[in-house]
């Protein structure tokens, strides 16, 4: 779950991070009402879940009243890479001489928390990562201890930072991090960390992502809004609970097991099909969400037609045969052909109980995969 | 012979009186699983299957002599259920659970480097060795004994594969499904090292998919360490970048790293031929012995 900035900046804040004030808004007078309240000049920022705002056109700065009405006009409303933008964070703006990143997140591959300075901040650090890698000091932290101060300190002293904030900065790293632990963040991030002319440090952006699987013991952060996804059917698919990618082909996907499905996807793009969409209905899944799956990919109007390949350990064949025939019920006759392959646990049980009239079915993944290929109007 | 577990290996299962616990330890011991007791805080003195359940995994591993864990508890308490089993007298846990918070994995991984111990997952189907044992939740028929071992990130997948390869009478010494989270205890590097100390183990077939960089490491290790034949499979070459494809693993980062063309390409370096298809993975095995 990704935070928007104004919220993760309401946590920041919380833990004593320096922030900028501000205001969230959500129309061009409430922007100049808010702005008027902290003093221009400010920065009017839209808050969607986009990166690279700014280049998008997402960010503006304003120096009066004028300004700040139009930067509201143009940002409120627009299409920021499919996102429709409903709120800006209407903050003070920071005159700043130096911008610095830091950041922490889980190094999956030494399986340890991993905490980062910058000096080269303000500008996208993946590409720092790539093309100058020492620009970027790094620290991993023992989990089961937390990160050391002098961690901190070498982290800023490693990347450069200017001594008469390094103090400072080594702060905002402990905090950021102390915030990551405690609030089960997969990425907290500051970027840029704005040094002032007078010597300050301020969190002049915040991104936090939070582990999902975590939200169990976030119960705050888990009740913060969360922006729809761009794509109708995406947000369908999150309302009931499927791991759901749309792409561009017309061979509907729908399987157990994010390896399983992938694969099937692979296959599909092997035999010279497209493939439409991702869709895992997880384990163990029982016969509404099966339907509930079918009804999803007849949704996408791109779909010619679907392959269901279901390789039962956990999840049982005779459940998923009783969800296809709902599905048949429910649409009395099915809008797109759908080939079934069901193997493993209880698989013979469903092969009995499956309306197999309405479907096409097949029993190998590479049958079923070239059958839906064809079904979808064959080889591209 | 096979490798972690056999017909010896005497199993406690943790969360047996759990919904998921209770049918899968029956599952497990219809298969012919060694299944010596059950760990629940606050149930010991029960009796599940008619098997003993014990309030700690220590208070059952020392009574009933088990030497191997199954973690069938809810994501929440799982990672103390692993800290425990790991202070425990076992040597091997078995980790199903899926949805355990990445940072509680992280010090799990932590205690778990301080031990010699193996574990297993999380958030994986378990590990089998065909008509002796299986410590999970894989459907045991689909899988033969035979001179085949198999690793992979994928339990669905898993299956997939077994099928492919049972369908030509390839069957298997011991198949590990080692998890799609981003930390595991278990990578490939220590199942394909375990399978190449195995005598019985004549090719293994690894099965990796997008994200991460552990196929690219298992490859580096082939390529130095392996006497062994291996056979690959990557799933996810038609992901896109960017997004996640349920494993939390799953996810392309869009810089080339953890792409499936990276992983294909580090292993076909290492001399392993990847199957664009499970059936092609199959042939490949067959050639390979």
């Amino acid at each position: 779950m990704r935070l928007h900035e104004y919220q993760a900046k309401e946590v920041f804040a919380e833990a004593g991070m320096p922030t900028p004030d501000a205001t969230l808004a959500e129309s061009t007078d409430e922007v100049c009402e808010a702005a008027d309240a902290i003093g221009y000049p400010v920065a009017v920022k839209a808050q969607v879940h986009v990166g690279g705002r700014g280049k998008a056109g997402g960010i503006e700065l304003a120096e009066n009243e004028e300004e700040a009405r139009e930067a509201a006009d143009s940002i409120l409303g627009m299409d920021l890479k499919g996102y429709t933008v409903e709120s800006v964070l209407v903050e003070q703006a920071v005159d700043f001489v130096d911008e610095l990143y830091v950041g922490v997140t889980m190094d999956r591959g030494a399986g340890k928390p991993v905490a980062m300075v910058s000096s080269e901040g303000g500008v996208d650090i993946e590409s720092v990562a790539e093309e100058n890698p020492e620009a970027i000091a790094r620290e991993h932290i023992d989990p089961a201890f937390g990160m050391h101060h002098y961690q901190a300190r070498r982290a800023v002293y490693d990347a450069g930072v200017d001594r008469e904030v390094a103090s400072d900065v080594a702060g905002v790293l402990s905090t950021l991090f102390d915030l990551w632990e405690n609030r089960d963040a997969s990425e907290a991030e500051i970027n840029p960390l704005m040094i002032t002319g007078e010597g300050e440090v301020v969190a002049a952006d915040a991104v936090m992502n939070i582990d999902d699987d975590a939200l169990f013991r976030q119960p705050d952060l888990a009740e913060m809004e969360q922006e729809a996804a761009g794509d109708d059917l995406e947000a369908k698919a999150n309302e009931y609970g499927f791991d759901y990618v749309r792409l561009d082909g017309n061979v509907g996907i729908i399987g157990n097991g994010a390896g399983l499905v992938m694969t099937t996807l692979d296959l599909v793009d092997y035999y010279g099909g497209e493939p439409a969409n991702f869709l895992d209905i997880g384990g163990g899944a029982k016969a509404e969400r099966v339907a509930n799956a079918l009804d999803m990919v007849f949704s996408d109007e791109n779909v010619d037609s679907v392959v269901f390949n279901l390789f039962g350990g956990i999840t049982r064949g005779d459940e998923v045969a009783r969800g296809i025939n709902s599905a048949i019920e429910e649409f009395d006759d099915l809008p797109k052909p759908v080939v079934v392959r069901l193997a493993g646990t209880n698989a013979e049980e469903g092969m009995e109980i499956l309306n197999a009239d309405a479907l096409d079915v097949e029993q190998t993944l590479e049958g079923a995969v070239q059958k839906a290929v064809e079904q979808a109007g064959g080889a591209q | 012979m096979s490798v972690l577990v056999d017909e010896d290996t005497r199993v406690v299962v943790q969360g047996i009186t759990g919904g998921e616990g209770e049918f899968h330890a029956g599952q497990m011991i219809e298969y012919g699983t060694n299944v010596v007791a059950g760990a629940v805080p606050g149930r010991g003195g029960e009796e599940v299957h008619g098997v003993p359940v014990y309030d700690t995994v220590s208070g059952a591993a020392e009574a009933e002599d088990a030497d191997a864990s199954v973690v069938l508890v809810p994501p929440a308490f799982a990672a103390d259920a692993l800290f425990e089993a790991l202070d425990s007298p076992v040597d091997l846990v078995v980790a199903i659970t899926e949805g355990i918070p990445t940072q509680d994995m992280s010090r799990v991984k932590k205690r778990l480097g301080e031990t010699d111990k193996h574990l297993v997952g999380p958030n994986c189907p378990g590990v089998i060795t065909p008509g002796e044992a299986k410590l999970g939740i894989l459907p045991g028929n689909i899988f033969s004994s035979g001179n085949v071992g198999l690793i992979s990130r994928s339990g669905t997948l898993t299956y997939q594969v077994v099928d492919n390869l049972t369908d030509r009478g390839l069957g298997q010494t011991t198949a590990i499904g080692i998890g799609g989270d981003p930390i595991i205890g278990t990578d490939f590097v220590e199942a394909l090292s375990l399978f190449e100390e195995d005598p019985a183990t004549e090719a293994v077939v690894m099965c990796g998919e997008i994200g991460g960089s552990d196929e690219e490491e298992a490859a580096r290790y082939i390529d130095e360490n392996m006497s062994t034949p291996v056979a690959g499979f990557i799933a996810g070459r038609t992901a896109p970048a960017g997004k996640r494809m349920g494993h939390a693993g799953a996810i392309v980062s869009g810089s080339g790293a953890g792409t499936a063309e990276s992983k294909i390409e580090a292993l076909s370096d290492a001399g392993v031929p990847v199957g664009d298809t499970p059936e092609e993975v199959a042939d490949n095995v067959e050639e390979l012995l």
